[in-house]
């Protein structure tokens, strides 16, 4: 029933069963961080932006079912300042930078440091030796950015029907690869019209010949900050309830 | 055979079932080398799964190779009880013999070497795996005898028997070590129980119409008795065991699971490598009657690929209880009570002991810890209703189903019933196995084992808790020294601060990467640790652990990440002293060697002159002159 | 009654790195408000003065850093700058993460002198890496400066601009914690 709440910063946000905390948050406006969330999948819970505190206990918001009389904490210093750590923490571990990246201003990541107002990546940086796969007609990745939020994978998967993509390794060095012996992008049966092509959050999967296209001014999340983009997380239909 | 062959031959063995990858991976391997680009296609091709799924199995796994490593690979057990019987210094002669450096192939492709994690041979080490057999005891000589035996190519069959011997080193047995129940002996009493309480239900009701076809009260009134008994798993988590086997009972669903972690991994713990040596009966037999308390008839031993050598004997024994009607169909006689049991290795993965990532990697996935909700008993194995109990777990429940609730809990301690195997290693006289009631003093073990001038103890290992002599009072039990039996003994010449560094190289090695806390904070932690060694580190460094662990703490995704920063807490607070004492008094210094950092330079010109050289300490008004 | 006193002027001294000097351009955008911001500091070493050394004159309150760090005399310079400045502020993106010069980290500097000094085309035979004692030597890793001293305050940006510099100094200057809002905030 609509009338179940939950309570989020003092504020009573309405859930159906089967929603999560973030699901039905982001539903009613509430902007809760994430970065491996998206309106169309089932909840992943990996990046852990998101957060948050349930009656006084920590809690990844995007996979905890919302539960009547819950007291979420979101907006707190306290859970502000992990956030800030764990951006800082993806921030060393790829080579993001933004100067030169072709999703600067559309890019999540880059939101949310400024949305949070992160000066500095703090730790020291990593600096690792990714590949760049230009191997494809249409489509280069840019293997340097990768937050390993597995949106590519899902949607390949569960919408393409395709399984181009998947992670190896372990830890720190798990990375994304792809579904050809040779390790190409360009033999496997990946297309510019993949929904796995427009998912990535950050500059990894990007359309040959068309970056920087859009004049500063003018990219998704310069005139307004993310939070501000809260509409455009309304969970769907599909991501909610059991996975099939 | 050729390598296609090969191939299908694994295949067809497990029916080209996906979700047994963990095991037909092992198998081609061993045949093949390693698993090759082709390999992998191959397979994936045989399992109709895409072959990024399977290359991803493939990849998370330390015993699995997706580049060749050697026809030998000598992998040297890197706990801190190793080091401190000097592995490091023998696997850096070893490297000399065999002219490579650790962590690479040699030149002629015949061999690599480099360290492992853990293997389980704490009281019995520095101990190395070769090929995944396992190898206690080494010495120089014993290296030298190796390196030549490689040298020569000598089939690991040809090489000397004694030197595959492991010991179990039982210094004290208490009721489950010393058990001598016979193979069936419980599950005959529970069914004895149960259709004791058939008849006496029959002769109360009412009519013999709803006495012939109530359902067997048997499962029922042996799961009375496990919740009798207070068992409390044994693996590190403590969750009480009748909840969770009655959890699962009620759980909706056609088929269930019974699975037995047998992956221990934390270091230091060696109970349950004995345990199925010695008692691997009794463990079968818990198994068993968890199988007929939930109605599942299916089981899976998880194994962790460092036991590898216990694989033929437990699969003999498997044969056994089948040939007595022990397994198998219709157990004991029992129409409908079918039952049967499957080993299957892990590949040196310590987040597979987590229970869900276990059920991941039984599956044929990365061992990558689930979300819960939903749990096991509701949504494990292939979705369905699972119980996934400890090796020490299912043996204490076989001897509960067999001697009754009461019985057990007249050992231990009110909150505590039963007794724990603790597995002792370190710096004491007698390491190895012993059984103790819960509520037995760190004090008293550290008596019994002879362990003098004690230092520390580390407690269910890294992710425990360490100890020093002003906690020696206290006990060994869930309500207050909680463990899964891991007992390291640190004298007083040991470096608490090495320990510790030992400790985070390993949960960096281990975290599964899934999320970012877990994945990034443990290498951000190794890299402190190291530039404290290497004497870089100041009072910044030691708040940056601080402020790493609560954010860890918080939003790690499973107990890895939660306990990861545990021996650095712990031991801030307790042994703070072995850190300051490695710090320069400045209040900040670079991570890294500011000279060494100038090394390509002075390479490439040639230069090694006054101005070619940085220090790490800021210059003096008279040097800048 | 005397007039009240003229509060002293901050001193602040600036320096270029590994930069390009562009984040001291974007300084200069704050046009006609460097005439303001005059009457509120001094400046010790910068390129608008000709002091060689931050501290010749005296302590400084604030010293602000362009450019990550990827060479010896970077170092030196950085230190001198941490020795003698109360406040240190990373400028911009090379200052704060290693910017455009640390693309250069995932390769090793030993091939790159090679390629440059001895292999490319058009070199003339017997070029090698250079070596005057002068000429300070190349890290082989360039590094953010708060990875070589402690840093107090960080403003990123390629440049940031003259206005979210402006905000930036201001705040500080009056005691206030330093606050970027969306839009002075960037990292490109």
């Amino acid at each position: 029933m609509m009338n179940d709440t939950f309570n989020i910063d003092g504020q009573e946000v309405p859930f159906t069963p089967g929603q999560t905390v973030m699901q039905a948050a982001l539903n009613a406006g509430v902007f809760i961080p994430h970065l491996c969330y998206h309106p169309e999948f089932h909840p992943h819970g990996s990046c852990k932006l998101c957060t948050v505190k349930v009656n006084g206990r920590p809690a990844t918001s995007c996979t905890l079912p919302a539960a009547v009389g819950m007291e979420v904490e979101s907006n707190t210093p306290e859970i502000l300042d992990k956030r800030r750590v764990l951006l800082q923490m993806l921030l060393v571990e790829g080579n993001h930078f933004c100067p030169s990246c072709e999703k600067s201003g559309n890019c999540k990541l880059q939101a949310l440091g400024y949305e949070m107002e992160v000066f500095t990546p703090h730790f020291n940086q990593f600096y690792p030796d990714r590949p760049v796969d230009a191997s494809h007609p249409e489509v280069l990745l840019d293997f340097n950015r990768c937050i390993l939020c597995e949106l590519c994978i899902r949607a390949s998967a569960e919408v393409d029907g395709k399984n181009v993509f998947a992670l190896s390794g372990r830890g720190i060095t798990k990375h994304l690869i792809v579904n050809a012996e040779s390790g190409k992008l360009a033999d496997t049966n990946f297309a510019l019209t993949d929904k796995a092509a427009q998912v990535c959050p950050v500059g990894v999967i990007l359309e040959k010949r068309q970056g920087f296209v859009v004049p500063i001014g003018q990219r998704h999340y310069d005139a307004a900050p993310i939070s501000a983009h809260v509409a455009e997380f309304k969970p769907t239909a599909a991501s909610q309830g059991e996975r099939s | 055979m050729n390598d296609t062959d090969a191939i299908k031959d694994v295949l067809l063995r497990h029916g080209n079932d996906g979700t047994r990858l963990m095991q037909i991976l092992r198998e081609t391997q061993e045949a093949l080398g390693w698993l090759s680009p082709t390999t992998l296609t191959a397979i994936a091709k045989g399992v109709g799964w895409p072959r990024a799924k399977v290359e991803g199995t493939a990849g998370f796994y330390s015993f699995f190779h997706t580049q060749p490593m050697g026809k030998y690979r000598v992998l040297w057990s890197d706990n801190i009880t190793d080091r401190m019987l000097g592995s490091q210094d023998l696997m850096q002669a070893m490297c000399k013999k065999l002219w490579l450096e650790p962590g690479h192939v040699s030149e002629d492709g015949l061999v690599s070497v480099d360290t492992t994690s853990c293997t389980g041979m704490c009281d019995q080490g520095p101990a190395v795996l070769v090929n995944y057999r396992a190898i206690p005891h080494m010495t120089l000589e014993r290296v030298e005898q190796m390196a030549e035996l490689i040298r020569n190519e000598t089939p690991i069959t040809a090489w000397p028997a004694d030197w595959f011997a492991i010991e179990d080193n039982i210094r004290r047995a208490d009721v489950m070590l010393a058990c001598v129940m016979l193979p069936g002996d419980a599950l005959k009493v529970s069914l004895a129980r149960g259709a004791e309480a058939a008849v006496e239900m029959a002769s109360n009701e009412r009519s013999w119409r709803e006495a012939v076809h109530s359902a067997d009260p048997g499962p029922g009134i042996t799961l009375d008795e496990i919740k009798k008994s207070g068992l409390r798993g044994r693996g590190g988590a403590g969750f009480t065991t009748g909840l969770k086997w009655e959890a699962c009972r009620n759980a909706p669903g056609q088929t269930r699971y019974v699975i037995c972690n047998a992956d221990e991994g934390e270091p230091g713990t060696f109970k349950d490598r004995v345990l199925l040596t010695r008692q691997p009966d009794l463990v079968f037999e818990g198994m068993t009657i968890a199988a007929y308390v939930i109605g599942a008839s299916r089981g899976y031993l998880y194994l962790r690929g460092e036991y590898r050598y216990l694989l033929d004997p437990l699969n003999a024994l498997l044969a056994s209880r089948r040939a007595q009607g022990l397994l198998g169909t219709n157990i004991l006689g029992r129409a409908g009570f079918d039952f049967d049991i499957e080993v299957h290795l892990g590949a040196g993965a310590y987040i597979c002991g987590e229970e869900s990532a276990l059920i991941e990697s039984l599956e044929g996935k990365r061992g990558v810890p689930r979300n819960r909700p939903p749990y096991p008993v509701t949504h494990g194995f292939l979705n369905q209703p699972t119980v996934v109990n400890n090796v020490e777990t299912f043996a204490a429940a076989a001897m509960i189903a067999g001697r009754g609730g009461d019985w057990y809990r007249s050992f231990g301690t009110a909150k505590s019933s039963g007794t724990k195997i603790l597995s002792i290693s370190g710096d004491c006289e007698r390491p190895g196995i012993y059984e103790y009631p819960f509520g037995v003093s760190v004090r008293q073990v550290l008596e019994e084992c002879g362990a003098k001038n004690v230092q520390a103890v580390q407690i269910s290992g890294p992710s425990g808790i360490c100890v020093g002599p002003k906690e020696f009072g206290r006990c060994i039990a869930f309500e207050d020294i909680p463990t899964a039996g891991s007992f390291m003994i640190f004298d007083q010449s040991r470096d608490i601060f090495e320990v510790v560094r030992n400790f985070i190289h390993f949960f960096a090695h281990e975290s599964c990467g899934f999320c970012t806390p877990c994945r990034v904070g443990t290498t951000l932690l190794k890299n402190l640790m190291d530039k404290i060694a290497a004497g870089h580190g100041t009072q910044y460094d030691l708040k940056e652990i601080h402020q790493l662990n609560s954010v860890m703490q918080v939003s790690a995704h499973c107990g890895l990440g939660h306990t990861a920063c545990n021996p650095l807490v712990h031991t801030l607070e307790k042994f703070r002293p072995t850190y300051e004492r490695r710090l320069k008094s400045l209040d900040f210094e670079p991570a890294f060697d500011l000279d060494g950092a100038l090394s390509h330079s002075r390479q490439m010109t040639g230069r090694d002159d006054a101005g070619a050289h940085l220090s790490n300490e800021p210059e003096t008004a008279a040097e800048k002159a | 009654m005397n007039a009240p006193e003229k509060p002293a002027k901050l001193k602040v001294a600036t320096c270029s790195l590994a930069g390009c000097f562009g984040c001291h351009m974007s300084f200069l955008d704050i046009d006609e408000r460097l005439l303001t911001l005059l009457e509120l500091v001094e400046f010790d070493r910068s390129p608008i003065t000709d002091i060689k050394h931050v501290g010749a004159n005296g302590p400084c309150d604030i010293g602000i850093i362009e450019g990550g760090v990827c060479n010896a005399e970077n170092v030196h310079v950085l230190r001198e700058f941490r020795a003698n400045c109360k406040i240190l502020i990373a400028l911009g993106a090379c200052a704060v993460n290693g910017g455009l010069p640390a693309q250069r980290n995932h390769l090793d500097l030993r091939n790159i002198l090679e390629a440059v000094y001895a292999t490319d085309t058009g070199l003339a035979s017997g070029t090698q890496v250079p070596n005057d004692k002068e000429l300070p030597l190349t890290l082989n890793k360039v590094y953010p400066i708060h990875e070589v001293v402690k840093i107090d305050y960080f403003v990123p940006g390629c440049p940031p601009s003259g206005d979210a510099i402006w905000k930036f100094l201001t705040d500080l200057v009056a005691g206030h914690t330093p606050h970027l809002g969306h839009g002075l905030i960037h990292y490109d």
